[in-house]
């Protein structure tokens, strides 16, 4: 089980959180014309990475606040955590 | 019957309390403190069970968790446990075991008849010999070798033991209570850092209980009495015995199962059976020592040939001798300490040692002592068939490739010792690379992954003092590295004897002209000829070879036998064995109660049944529930001998004629509050939300990304910037992390915040002709008028002295409200309904008839929003707006979506206007068709109109909206119904919605 630091609560096990998908998918605009391409990209494709991902955590059963994660999808580490309003980036 | 091979004032045992227990219907004595092995070997019991395959006689090989043989179907009050280790089963009175795996008896078994037919049974033999006829495999060999082979049985009653589970953090974890386990302990405690030590066993000290060293001028046995005892009083350190840590997960967490009641008769009032510990820790000390490894030789797995570790065990701490005319058969010195341990309690060994002319100080001892050695000589067969009686013996060469006469001497066991294997499990769990140790012939663990650490014989290291000195060590570096402390333990002084070179011999040839079976895995009845057969078919990976022939499978998972099964290998494939490799180590370590897994989370999963605040009422009322998601909702109120039917069309009729009251408390609510409140909800709802008045309700649709339907509901402006929002009772969870989602992540800069309030308010609807005059009266001090409150207002209300919300919504299609107030004050709410309401023939209504009520309007719900269908399918597209964007807007417009022949829903009549129509049958055009029949649509909800007094469904069906009026059959396969039907509008009442405006 992972343990998962909570940028809000701290350390805490995984089975409080829910998974919420590829942290990088940014949502396009509304209002503002978009390509079939462009939309099914955001809606269905995605990259099965292996190796340092950034993703999207729910802390479900505990501060409800949804957190970025940048994990090792194949060693299961866990290199950072952001709250959902912090750059990925910074 | 007595105990003939018990000695006396040996052992750890209480001798003080006598026990008395059962083994396949008989009754033996042993003592407190015995294991079930223990007590039956004192009693001369050494045929225990057959064996997997060939049901051959099956008696004790271990003393612990690497038992492959003595598996027992356990009885312990009005319980049965299959598979249970009788090496690790304690006694206790009126303990019942029985052999499993025989029939009719365990001496006098049918099964064996595979014995003598074995030269049919050879690894893969099913696989190739039962292929054929196909059909014959599920009804004819299958059933039939499942009843043969296998182990114990499972019961199949309710488990009435607890079980818990338990979450713990420490700083350092240690696995093992030896030598390593205690020094490592004692210094991290020392230093203050938080320890937990845990012990698979009864007793504390692993090694030092049966081994005769010296620590600080201790028996090594004291010492470890000594550190155990100072352990348990010091409050930072948590002692465990019957306590197996089987698996070791990510992030450091591992998991430990305590036996609490397994070796009481009965488990005590308010206790569980076990315990399952989540500890996660800091750093974690492997100190889980070794498992000694058998020499494989003919018929080696005939009762009486077993570890000479664990006969020595036997001896020391429970007092009893395996035999009276033993044989050590060994390549190491160990070997010599068990001779040694018999002949000091006045019994004869020989001792067989497969090294030319090996020194150290033990042989010397045994030489002193005057026991019977023979040099360069091994055990070719066992001779005997349930228990061992003699053995064949020869010299052999140096090269281990040639053997001497034969001679055959008398024995009544044969103690082997094949050297030993350190227990890496845990390690190689972790993700620990392990690496191969020339030196001892075994894998050690290597670069470790996570914060893991392995010491002792588990390491590889044999000798005491070097294992002391390296766990102090390890102890001290890593606690104070944690607690910022340090406190200086000196290293005890050892004395042990010194062990010479270990021969690298694991495997006797076969004689000339003999063909027996030498068997690498006990357990499975794995054969070195199996192996060779499996080479021979081209398996070379040793994973592949491994699910060939079962090697190294079952509850034992190969302890004894995985390395004698790599060197075969090896040897076969002339590669050095770490070029083999080995199979991969998965948890759990040893075979764990799927009772303590499943802990507390049995029937409802410790999870409470949600009930309304009117519940008691409902049940005072003749109500039969129903599940709703995690929630208990009256389905009907029963009168008299109605059924469900009955009950529900007279409720639903009711509605349409008088007034009904339900219960609506489960509603998903959501409180939605913020300067873009409305934002917000524009962009969340398909329609347009900004203009919405205060004190105004609208119903709203809200997508997914990808232009699926995720829910409805109706929402309701209270004030300015504070809204209430509905969901349905199965998707409120979701709808609330959808929108938290939203507004944390995609959209911050909205001013919005949302809340469950679910639980906060009591709902109840009133709907029907009558339910305004019953309004007006609940509600004296409100205008609830057509003007005063029209469809889809809002107003608070005065519930005689009481706050309520009064909303002017109908989901049965009559004219209907909904009136909320605080949960507390729910049941008043309703009794006050029932009472003012029966004037005018109220009558509460379960969810059958708001089912039928909403149905025969085609009002959609969960069983049409089933995350398949988008907005038009239901025909919600006039909710859909054209000014602005919303989530999943854009996925509206794929061609699939737009399609001419697009699925919408449809109502659905049969001809007859009489036979009910199943949920889930498809819509054909012709029930006579040929295979594949081209499904039109199905049916996705059923009822008994009330209105018309026949049956109507609901159905999505392609083309839907040409095909009204169509002529189809709905076929159910399922209830084998073909009924030809009508299509007609899915607004089957009130189509123009006059009556909820009224």
């Amino acid at each position: 089980m992972l343990h998962i630091k909570c940028p809000h609560c701290g350390m805490r096990s995984q089975n409080e959180f829910s998974y919420g998908g590829d942290a990088s998918i940014k949502r396009p605009e509304l209002n503002k014309e978009i390509s079939d391409q462009d939309w099914d990209n955001f809606v269905y494709n995605r990259k099965s990475l292996r190796g340092k991902h950034w993703e999207l955590w729910q802390h479900l059963s505990g501060c409800r606040q949804w957190i970025k994660v940048e994990r090792d999808t194949s060693t299961h580490e866990i290199f950072n955590t952001l709250k959902a309003n912090e750059d990925i980036s910074s | 019957m007595s105990q003939g091979f018990r000695l006396k004032d040996v052992g750890l045992i209480n001798r003080d309390k006598k026990i008395s227990f059962k083994f396949n219907e008989r009754i033996y004595y042993g003592y407190e403190g015995d294991t079930l092995a223990s007590a039956l070997i004192a009693n001369g019991v050494h045929l225990v069970g057959r064996s997997f395959k060939y049901h051959r006689p099956r008696g004790f090989f271990g003393v612990g968790v690497d038992e492959p043989y003595a598996v027992v179907q356990l009885y312990r009050n009005g319980e049965t446990e299959p598979n249970i280790k009788a090496t690790e089963q304690e006694l206790f009175e009126g303990l019942e075991a029985k052999s499993v795996n025989c029939w009719p008896s365990v001496n006098f078994d049918i099964g064996a008849i595979n014995n003598f037919l074995k030269i049919f049974l050879p690894a893969g033999f099913y696989y190739k010999t039962f292929m054929w006829p196909k059909s014959f495999w599920y009804r004819v060999y299958e059933p039939f070798i499942r009843k043969a082979a296998g182990l114990g049985v499972a019961s199949i009653k309710h488990d009435k033991e607890r079980y818990e589970h338990k979450y713990e953090y420490c700083d350092l974890l240690i696995a093992g209570s030896g030598p390593s386990g205690l020094a490592a302990a004692y210094t991290a405690a020392k230093n203050g850092a938080k320890v937990i030590l845990a012990e698979d066993k009864p007793r504390f000290g692993g090694s030092l209980l049966t081994s005769e060293v010296n620590i600080g001028n201790q028996s090594g046995k004291d010492w470890a009495e000594g550190i155990i005892t100072e352990l348990k009083e010091m409050p930072n350190v948590i002692v465990k015995n019957r306590s197996q840590i089987f698996g070791y997960y990510d992030h450091n967490m591992l998991v430990m199962s305590e036996k609490i009641s397994d070796h009481l008769p009965k488990t005590k009032k308010y206790h569980p059976n076990k315990k399952l510990w989540y500890i996660r820790a800091k750093e974690v000390l492997i100190s889980s020592g070794s498992i000694e490894r058998p020499i494989v030789f003919g018929n080696n797995d005939t009762p009486g040939v077993m570890l000479s570790s664990a006969a020595k065990e036997y001896l020391k701490v429970y007092g009893v001798l395996v035999g009276k005319n033993p044989l050590v058969f060994t390549n190491n010195d160990s070997g010599y300490e068990t001779a040694i341990e018999f002949k000091k309690n006045g019994v004869d060994p020989v001792v067989l040692d497969s090294r030319k002319n090996p020194e150290s100080e033990i042989i010397d001892e045994a030489k002193n002592l005057g026991i019977k050695i023979r040099f360069s000589h091994v055990v070719v067969a066992a001779q005997g068939y349930k228990k061992v009686k003699s053995a064949d013996i020869s010299s052999i060469s140096e090269d281990k490739k040639r053997l001497g006469k034969i001679e055959n001497i008398k024995c009544d066991c044969i103690c082997v010792s094949g050297f030993w294997t350190p227990t890496i499990h845990l390690a190689s769990q972790s993700g620990n690379k392990t690496k191969f140790n020339e030196d001892i012939d075994a894998f050690v663990p290597g670069i470790s992954k996570q914060n893991e650490t392995t010491l002792g014989a588990a390491n590889g290291v044999f000798s005491l003092e070097e294992t002391l000195k390296t766990s102090f060590e390890a102890g001290n570096d890593l606690s104070k590295k944690i607690t910022e402390k340090e406190y200086k333990v000196s290293v005890p002084k050892v004395v042990e004897k010194k062990s010479s070179q270990h021969d690298k011999f694991w495997c006797v040839p076969l004689p000339k002209g003999k063909n027996y079976k030498r068997f690498l895995d006990f357990q499975n009845d794995v054969a070195v000829s199996d192996i060779e057969i499996a080479l021979r078919e081209g398996y070379r990976s040793i994973e592949h070879v491994k699910r060939y022939t079962t090697l190294g499978m079952a509850t034992d998972q190969g302890k004894t036998s995985n390395l004698n099964g790599l060197q075969l290998v090896s040897n076969i494939e002339n590669k050095v064995v770490p070029a083999v490799g080995h199979t991969t180590f998965r948890p759990p370590y040893t075979p764990v109660s799927i009772g303590a897994i499943v802990g507390r989370e049995v029937g409802k999963h410790s999870k409470p049944t949600r009930k309304s605040p009117m519940h008691f009422w409902h049940e005072k009322n003749n109500a039969v529930f129903v599940d709703a998601g995690v929630w208990l909702r009256p389905r009907y109120y029963k009168k008299g001998n109605e059924t469900l039917f009955e009950a529900s069309k007279r409720e639903a009729k009711n509605v349409r004629t008088n007034v009904g009251v339900c219960d609506v408390t489960t509603l998903g609510k959501i409180d939605i509050k913020g300067r873009d409140a409305a934002e917000f909800l524009n962009r969340v709802y398909t329609n347009a939300w900004l203009k919405l008045p205060i004190g105004k309700a609208r119903y709203g649709v809200m997508l997914r990304e990808d232009g699926i339907v995720m829910d409805d509901g109706t929402t309701t402006r209270i004030s300015k910037n504070h809204y209430h929002m509905t969901t349905t009772t199965a998707q409120a969870a979701n709808v609330l992390s959808h929108l938290e989602y939203y507004l944390q992540v995609v959209w911050p800069e909205l001013n919005v915040n949302v809340i469950s309030t679910t639980e906060q308010w009591a709902g109840a609807a009133i709907a029907g002709p009558k339910s305004r005059d019953l309004l007006q009266k609940l509600f004296p001090k409100n205008d609830v008028s057509n003007k005063g409150l029209p469809f889809m207002g809002y107003l608070d209300g005065d519930l005689f002295g009481i706050k309520a919300r009064i909303f002017r919504i109908s989901f049965s299609g009559e004219l209907a409200y909904e009136v909320n107030v605080e949960s507390d004050n729910g049941i008043f709410m309703w009794q006050k309904i029932m009472e003012i309401g029966k004037e005018f023939e109220i009558q509460p209504y379960g969810t059958e008839a708001l089912s039928t009520l909403r149905i025969e309007m085609g009002h959609v719900a969960g069983s049409e929003l089933d995350g398949r269908t988008i907005p038009y399918d239901n025909s919600l597209e006039g909710l859909l707006s054209k000014k602005k964007d919303f989530i999943g807007k854009r996925s509206l417009s794929k061609n699939a979506f737009v399609a001419e022949d697009r699925q919408k829903i449809v109502g659905v009549v049969p001809i007859d206007k009489k036979t009910n129509i199943p949920e889930g049958s498809h819509l054909v055009k012709d029930p006579n068709a040929q295979l594949p029949n081209i499904k039109l649509g199905y049916i996705s909800a059923s009822c008994w109109s009330v209105e018309f007094d026949n049956p109507f469904s609901l159905a999505i069906i392609k083309n839907g909206k040409n095909m009204i009026g169509q002529k189809l059959f709905a076929m159910s396969p399922l209830k084998n119904k073909i009924i030809p039907v009508e299509i007609v509008s899915s607004h089957y009442v009130d189509p123009n919605g006059e009556r909820v405006r009224s």
